[in-house]
C-alpha cells in the first residue's frame, strides 16, 4: 500500500491518488497530517529542507503498514547545495516528498492552469515513487523517470514509464 | 556496471553530504562521502573516484589544499570546488591548481547536473586519449624494423638518438629498403608523435599542383575553390612532414620549399594572411643528391637544409644475414592476416632466399613471401611457393658446351627475369649500361 501524506497542500488530492493507483497497480491511501514545519524551515533561504522532511517521515511519522510513503506539500523545497528541488526520494527507500510550489504556473508569473499543475504533480509524484522502487534516472526523454530540472522538461515527458523502466519495475 | 561513474562528496556539513548523495544516487553514480580532508584522503587511497565535489571551507585542511593532495593520488581526477562564499580569488586559485570548475552554493539543479555530466565526459575523453596514446605507442616502434645485423642495430641506434631532437633528417637508400618505415619510427618515437606525420610523395608533385597541395587555398582563389582548404604543410603543424622521393621535385618547387623550410611561414593561395607552422622535416630519396647538386638538378642550399642528419639504409644484399629474420617476420605477418597457420620457411628454401640478390630489397622479399603465403600450404613455405621461374631456382646441370651467344642470351634472360623485366636493374646486375641491355634484347628477340 502507498500512502499519500499531505501537509500544507492547498490542492485537491483525490485525482492524484486514483492515478497513482492505476500507475502502480496497488492500493493508494491518503492521510492528512499536521506537521510543525518550522523544524524544516531555513530562515536565510525562506525555504523548507526536503531532506529534513524525509528524515522526519523515516523516523516514525508514518504508519508501518504503508510500503511507500509520499509526502505531498505546497511548500518551497530545497537541499543545501541546490537553489530548489521539485521533490526528493530515497533510492530503494520507503519515503519521498514532492512539492507543487514550483509546478504552478503562477510561480512563473503565468496565468493559473490547474490542469497543467495536476499533470506536473502526477509526473513528479510518479518519478519520486519510482526512485523509492529503485528506478534510476532514465535517458528516454519521454519516460517519467527522465530527470527534470525545469517545468518545461516535466511538460515534455509523459507520466508513464518507458518499456525498460516498466520491465525493471516488474522485476522488483 | 563496469563503467559506473564514482563520486566522492567532501563536506563537513552532514546535511550537504547526505542531500547531495541522495541527489546523485538516482543518476546511477556510485556515491561516497567524507566529512573532511583526512577521511577523503583515506577513501581516495582505498578506492578509485572519477569526480570529487569538494567544499572549500572545512576545519583543518581546506578544500584548496586537499585538492592538491588528491591530485597527487590521481592526476586525472575531476574536482569541482563548492563554496558558500563567492570569492573570485579562491575560484581562480582552485582553477589554477587544476579544478574542473567552481560552484557557489546554492546552485541551480540544472547547472550542477550539467557540470557533473561535462566533468564525467571530460574524464572519459581523458582516459580514452591516454589509452589511444598507449595504443599508438605500442603500434609503432622501432620493433617494426626487423633485423639483427650490425647495420640494422646501428640504424635503430641512430633513430633513437635523432627521434629525441627536432633535427631535420634525410634518409637515403635504394628502393625498397624501408625509408618510410624509418621516417615513421623517428616520428612516432619523438615528442611530436601525437601530432600528425604528413607524407608528401614528391614524385607525384608537379609545379602547378604543388602550391595548392602544400600551401592550401582561400575560398575563391581559383575557379572551383569553393571553400578554404588547408594545405599539407598546415596539416603537419606540431607534427612532422615526410618528403618521400625528395630527389624528384622540380626546381620551382625546390625554391618554394626552401623558403618555407627557412621561415616556417607561408600564405595560402589567394590569401594574404601569414600562416605560421611548426613541423619537423624528414625527407627520403634513392637518388644520389650530391650528384644531382653537381649537375644542377637539385639546389645546393636546399640539399644542405635537408641533409642535417643523414641515415643511410643498406640494400638487402648488404645485410643478407637478416633475410631469415625478415622472411620469418613476413611469414608470420601475412599468415596471421590471411589466417593461414604458417610456422616459417623450410631450410632449403631459406638457404635459397639468402643467396638471392634481391634487387628490389626488403619490399621484393616481402612481396615474394606474401605471394608464397597466398599459394602455399601451411606449415612451411617451400621453394615451389615462391614467385620465380623454375629454371632460375634449379638450373639444370648440362654437360653440353653451348655456343657463347646462347649463353649470353640465357644469362641476359635470367637477369631480366630476376628483375621482373626492369632494364635498369638488370643492367646493374650485369654490370653493363642500359643501352647494352636494350641492344641485347633486340639482338636475341627477348620479350621485354
Amino acid at each position: 500500500m502507498i500512502l499519500l501524506l499531505t501537509f500544507e497542500f492547498p490542492g485537491e488530492i483525490e485525482r492524484l491518488r486514483s492515478q497513482l493507483e492505476t500507475r502502480f497497480r496497488t492500493e493508494v491511501n491518503v492521510s492528512r497530517c499536521e506537521l510543525d514545519c518550522r523544524a524544516f524551515f531555513n530562515l536565510d533561504r525562506s525555504q523548507f529542507s526536503s531532506s529534513a522532511i524525509i528524515e522526519r517521515l523515516e523516523n516514525g511519522l508514518t504508519p508501518q503498514d504503508a510500503s511507500k510513503v509520499l509526502a505531498v506539500t505546497g511548500l518551497d523545497l530545497f537541499i543545501p547545495v541546490l537553489t530548489f528541488v521539485f521533490g526528493e526520494a530515497r533510492l530503494n527507500g520507503r519515503c519521498a516528498v514532492v512539492s507543487s510550489y514550483r509546478l504552478d504556473n503562477s510561480f512563473y508569473g503565468l496565468p493559473d492552469n490547474p490542469a497543467i499543475l495536476e499533470e506536473r504533480l502526477l509526473k513528479e509524484a510518479v518519478h519520486e515513487l519510482g526512485h523509492t522502487f529503485g528506478l534510476l534516472h532514465c535517458q528516454n526523454p519521454e519516460c517519467v523517470m527522465k530527470s527534470s530540472t525545469y517545468v518545461e522538461e516535466i511538460d515534455f515527458k509523459s507520466s508513464g514509464f518507458c518499456g525498460r523502466c516498466l520491465e525493471k519495475l516488474a522485476k522488483l | 556496471m563496469t563503467d559506473q561513474v564514482s563520486m566522492l562528496i567532501v563536506d563537513d556539513e552532514p546535511s550537504v553530504r547526505d542531500s547531495l548523495m541522495h541527489w546523485f544516487l538516482p543518476e546511477g553514480y556510485r556515491v561516497d562521502t567524507a566529512d573532511g580532508a583526512m577521511q577523503a584522503l583515506d577513501k581516495m587511497r582505498d578506492s578509485n573516484f572519477d569526480i570529487v565535489l569538494l567544499d572549500i571551507k572545512m576545519p583543518g585542511m581546506d578544500g584548496i589544499e586537499l585538492q592538491q593532495r588528491l591530485r597527487e593520488i590521481d592526476g586525472q581526477l575531476a574536482i569541482i570546488i563548492m563554496t558558500a562564499y563567492a570569492s573570485v580569488d579562491t575560484a581562480i586559485q582552485a582553477l589554477k591548481q587544476g579544478a574542473y570548475d567552481y560552484i557557489t552554493k546554492p546552485v541551480d539543479p540544472d547547472d550542477l547536473s550539467r557540470l557533473v555530466r561535462n566533468a564525467v565526459e571530460q574524464r572519459r575523453l581523458l582516459r580514452e586519449n591516454l589509452s589511444l596514446k598507449e595504443e599508438i605507442q605500442s603500434l609503432i616502434s622501432t620493433d617494426e624494423i626487423v633485423g639483427d645485423s650490425p647495420q640494422v642495430r646501428e640504424i635503430i641506434k641512430l633513430i633513437s638518438t635523432v627521434a629525441q631532437t627536432d633535427v631535420t633528417v634525410m634518409i637515403q637508400g635504394p628502393s625498397g629498403t624501408g625509408k618510410e618505415l624509418v621516417a615513421r619510427a623517428i616520428h612516432f618515437n619523438s615528442r611530436r608523435r601525437f601530432f600528425p606525420l604528413i607524407t608528401i610523395n614528391c614524385g607525384a608533385l608537379t609545379d602547378t599542383l604543388v602550391e595548392s597541395d602544400l600551401f592550401g587555398h582561400e575560398k575563391g582563389a581559383f575557379t572551383g575553390a569553393q571553400y578554404r582548404r588547408k594545405g599539407k604543410l598546415e596539416l603537419a603543424d606540431k607534427g612532422a612532414i615526410f618528403f618521400d622521393e625528395i630527389g624528384n621535385i622540380g626546381l620551382k618547387t625546390q625554391m618554394d620549399l626552401l623558403r618555407v623550410i627557412e621561415t616556417k611561414r607561408f600564405t595560402r593561395l589567394g590569401g594574404n594572411q601569414v600562416v605560421n607552422v611548426d613541423f619537423r622535416i624528414i625527407s627520403a630519396t634513392n637518388r644520389n643528391l650530391e650528384d644531382a647538386v653537381k649537375d644542377g638538378t637539385f639546389r645546393e642550399d636546399l640539399y644542405y637544409r635537408l641533409n642535417v642528419f643523414n641515415i643511410q639504409l643498406p640494400s638487402l644484399k648488404e645485410r643478407a644475414s637478416d633475410i631469415p629474420l625478415l622472411a620469418d617476420h613476413f611469414v608470420r605477418k601475412f599468415g596471421a592476416a590471411m589466417n593461414k597457420p604458417f610456422t616459417g620457411v623450410d631450410l632449403g628454401t631459406m638457404e635459397w632466399l639468402k643467396q638471392q640478390p634481391w634487387p628490389g630489397n626488403v619490399r621484393e622479399l616481402q612481396n615474394a613471401i606474401e605471394r608464397a603465403v597466398v599459394v602455399g600450404k601451411p606449415p612451411l613455405i617451400t621453394l615451389g611457393d615462391l614467385p620465380c621461374p623454375v629454371d632460375w631456382r634449379a638450373p639444370s646441370i648440362s654437360e653440353d658446351v653451348l655456343p657463347l651467344a646462347e649463353v649470353e642470351k640465357r644469362h641476359i634472360q635470367l637477369a631480366l627475369e630476376k628483375t621482373r623485366g626492369n632494364v635498369s636493374l638488370a643492367a646493374q646486375l650485369l654490370d653493363v649500361d642500359r643501352a647494352t641491355v636494350y641492344n641485347k634484347i633486340k639482338k636475341y628477340s627477348l620479350n621485354y
